[in-house]
């Protein structure tokens, strides 16, 4: 059981860690954002789980109310995430942030 | 009326949910299950205005998520091709996080979605799959314009960016 909860807690941090990458190396707010929300979502999806075999597999009221509420707090996560990612994209595009290197832009042309 | 026993009985199974393994008198206490009923009946009152908003003009029925089968065609897309496409973004994400290799740009795709509901799940769906951040949506007719990574092609069908999701998120939503 331990050995799964450690894989799990592996897997997330290696994707979490991978979106604070990808924040440092591209080049505008928007590919930052594909970094920022695909890798942190998938990366927290494993670390709540690890949570969540933690605690099943320790029992007890007090530990079952912690997986279930980190299951909600997974679900919350699935919702709000990409939810954010579209708002900023939005309020950034509306405040005039170009992407840049973009070889087409719809959106310029609608207005 | 409708409306609102739905809503209340959405807050109040949340609120069990939520106070799961609190007591003796089942799973939970005898004052949880009296304090959900209160301020579940308080949360329907105030929100189902708002959970229950009338949609656009064609609207078929606003119950229709009520449904048990589209609940059980959400979970299988949930764990099928949503976490398989979830998957394969982060690798490519990894991808162009090394190489550097990217080619961005916004594009126009018309999924042809009626409802508001198919319409957000459809964005959440796209920022979260390969390569793809949904930036604006055109409220008259539903066209989403995407950041997508790498354009391929500058006028490209809903198929090219996001697969399958449109069909997946028809038989869930609409």
């Amino acid at each position: 059981m331990n050995i799964l909860i450690y894989v799990l807690f592996g897997i997330g941090l290696t994707f979490n860690g991978l979106g604070a990458i990808a924040l440092l190396r591209f080049p505008d707010v928007y590919t930052r954002l594909h970094g920022a929300t695909k890798a942190t979502t998938f990366g927290s999806i494993f670390t709540t789980a690890a949570v969540i075999a933690y605690g099943f597999a320790r029992g007890g009221p007090a530990f079952d109310t912690l997986a279930i509420h980190a299951i909600i707090a997974l679900i919350a996560l699935l919702i709000t995430n990409p939810t954010g990612a579209h708002a900023i994209a939005r309020a950034a595009y509306r405040s005039g942030v170009k992407p840049k290197y973009a070889v087409v832009d719809k959106l310029e042309e609608k207005k | 009326m409708l409306a609102f026993l739905a809503t209340t009985l959405v807050a109040y199974i949340l609120y069990l949910i939520l106070t799961m393994f609190s007591g003796s008198f089942g799973l939970w206490s005898l004052g949880e299950l009296i304090a959900g009923a209160v301020l579940s009946l308080i949360a329907g009152a105030v929100a189902f205005r708002v959970a229950f908003a009338k949609e656009r003009a064609g609207e078929a029925n606003i119950f229709r998520i009520f449904n048990p089968v589209r609940f059980i065609i959400f979970l299988v897309y949930l764990i099928g091709p949503f976490f398989f496409s979830m998957a394969k973004s982060n690798f490519d994400v990894a991808y162009r996080v090394i190489t550097g290799k990217i080619r961005p740009g916004i594009v126009r795709i018309s999924p042809g979605l009626k409802t508001d509901l198919g319409i957000t799940l459809l964005a959440n769906s796209i920022t979260l799959t390969p390569g793809t951040l949904s930036v604006d949506v055109d409220e008259k007719n539903g066209d989403l314009y995407v950041h997508w990574i790498n354009v391929k092609n500058p006028e490209p069908s809903p198929a090219e960016v996001c697969g399958s999701f449109p069909d997946w998120v028809r038989r869930i939503a609409e």
